[in-house]
């Protein structure tokens, strides 16, 4: 078909067009707010992080651990109750060195986003950011590296997965 | 499974854009338009439609179904929309292909669309809302974000290099040269251009990366009675595959899409396919991101784990190799208008089958391609196999 057809449609815009007036465009802002329950397992994720501590949760039947914690298990859809403790060390499963933000603006010192597989779990791993990585983290990070969390001090955690600042290799 | 034969019988779709003129329904209908006239049927031929848009945030428009129904020629017949992320764009022909071999309906239109370009400052602002709102948002990720750290992984479990998958974008740029519906094809692009451009979220590049794009595409199904009165040439939708992975993707191992293995298999056992590697002609995986290229092959049957890239630099997947993979240019040389993407690849396999893709066209008369889309968080794989 495109052997034989030589038209295709679509009109294809270009900044000039905008630049000399010749579209005519209409803008709006939407209105949204939400308010999240952070849910049972969640909230009590969230209640460990104020008390400087990371939390998972163990299904019995699937002989897992996993973080975060959840209410009932995935994979054999029973309820998960037992909260376990964890360590706030882990491994690094993999890293970006990132120099953009959503919008595609640009940013001079970048942001270290991870998975870690958290210590004590069966592989599970949480997104976190890295930091205390040295100037040159493309060349020295290297995925299987040991981490460990950096807190904030007691007084200015408030519940949330930021009380953690980020993790550092050790 | 006694399920009646499906064809596809004809096929149309828009320039791919970074921003079009037309607004989402005009699209629509320009995709819609031309894939009834490629097969000279009328709508009212049309018993039922299938819409494949992604996120209603791209456009502003609550029920993205609705707002492009009538370019869908939609109106006093049933209609579905559905929306899987970047897998829509081969989840809907999956969609379109139970609505006639079900025996429900004998005819079909299957149309994907994006305009992508609508939401400001970047329509990256709409995928903001993947992450989960407690644990991952207030971290600041965008989703380019979960690209570079999947890359990372499968670079560093396989200990491959930036230029073996560098090579997928160049072959693709370079295919897409041959697409007059292009926006990104460049005959001369080399693997150098790829590795000099700009570090986004390393290991991710810029030209690693498909672009923002504006575009639709449609295809015709048919019942094999139907179709054989249409056309001399039908194309057979032999499988379909469609699987979904865990939400927790931190707790899982991203170096392999294990989802694509299972919406693949479904597809084959359906088409009869035992050894994909020596029945599938073309393959056109899903390409959002070069590696990707790789990692979906792997996932697909095609290649070994971790062995994509390698056949890549052996040139197995140029358009004159053995396994030609994205001859259409994919979406890192033609675009990626997110749903439309998917089923743009669909309608590159049967203007392929036909013989009827010009410069395009891959040698030897292939019989059966392969077709694959993916989306979310990592997580869906949705397969088609087609025939002649």
């Amino acid at each position: 078909m495109t052997a034989k057809i030589t038209a295709f449609p679509g009109t294809g815009l270009h900044s000039q067009d905008f630049a000399e007036k010749r579209i005519l465009t209409t803008h709006w802002v939407p209105k949204a707010e939400y308010a999240w329950d952070a849910g049972v397992a969640i909230g009590r994720y969230l209640a460990e992080l104020k008390n400087g501590k990371l939390v998972g949760v163990r299904c019995h039947h699937c002989q897992r651990t996993v973080i975060p914690p959840r209410l009932f298990c995935e994979e054999c859809f029973q309820p998960m109750d037992e909260f376990v403790e964890l360590p706030d060390t882990g491994t690094i499963n993999t890293f970006s060195v990132c120099f953009v933000k959503w919008d595609m603006t640009r940013i001079t010192e970048p942001l270290i986003p991870a998975v870690i597989e958290i210590d004590g779990t069966n592989h599970a791993g949480i997104l976190h950011l890295l930091g205390e990585v040295g100037p040159d983290p493309i060349k020295t990070l290297k995925v299987g590296m040991r981490v460990q969390a950096v807190w904030k001090p007691a007084e200015e955690r408030e519940g949330a997965i930021t009380d953690i600042r980020y993790f550092k290799p050790v | 499974m006694t399920m009646r034969r499906v064809a596809i019988v004809g096929a149309g779709m828009t320039k791919f854009v970074r921003r079009a003129q037309e607004t989402a329904p005009e699209l629509t209908w320009e995709a819609s338009k031309m894939a009834l006239d490629s097969c000279e049927l009328k709508l009212e031929q049309i018993e039922a439609v299938v819409m494949g848009s992604a996120p209603d945030a791209f456009d502003g428009a609550h029920m993205k179904g609705e707002y492009l129904s009538s370019g869908a020629g939609a109106f006093h017949k049933p209609y579905m929309r559905g929306y899987v992320g970047g897998g829509t764009g081969v989840f809907a022909p999956a969609q379109g292909w139970y609505h006639v071999a079900s025996g429900l309906f004998d005819t079909c239109l299957v149309v994907c669309e994006e305009k992508m370009s609508s939401c400001q400052p970047h329509p990256q602002g709409a995928f903001l809302t993947i992450f989960d709102h407690t644990t991952e948002r207030p971290l600041g990720p965008n989703l380019l974000w979960i690209f570079a750290l999947e890359m990372n992984r499968y670079m560093s479990v396989h200990g491959l290099n930036k230029r073996d998958i560098a090579l997928v974008s160049v072959k693709n740029k370079r295919n897409a040269a041959d697409h007059p519906c292009s926006l990104l094809g460049d005959p001369n692009i080399t693997v150098d251009d790829i590795l000099n451009s700009e570090i986004l979220a390393w290991p991710v590049q810029r030209l690693d990366v498909s672009p923002v794009t504006d575009g639709a595409v449609a295809v015709v199904l048919a019942a094999e009675h139907v179709a054989r009165r249409i056309t001399d040439k039908p194309v057979w939708i032999e499988g379909v595959g469609w699987a979904l992975d865990t939400a927790y993707w931190t707790n899982r191992d991203l170096y392999y899409p294990r989802y694509v293995e299972a919406a693949a298999r479904m597809a084959y056992k359906m088409a009869g396919i035992t050894e994909p590697r020596k029945q599938i002609n073309i393959a056109e995986p899903y390409d959002p991101f070069d590696y990707k290229e790789l990692h979906h092959l792997e996932g697909l049957l095609l290649f070994d784990r971790g062995k994509a890239p390698e056949a890549t630099a052996l040139g197995i997947t140029q358009r004159n190799g053995d396994l030609p993979v994205c001859p259409s240019g994919g979406l890192l040389g033609v675009g990626n208008p997110i749903a439309a993407a998917g089923l743009m690849k669909i309608a590159e396999l049967f203007w392929q089958l036909r013989g009827e893709a010009g410069k395009r066209q891959v040698p030897g008369q292939p019989k059966r391609g392969v077709a694959q889309a993916w989306g979310d968080l990592m997580q869906v794989g949705t397969v088609v196999v087609m025939g002649v």
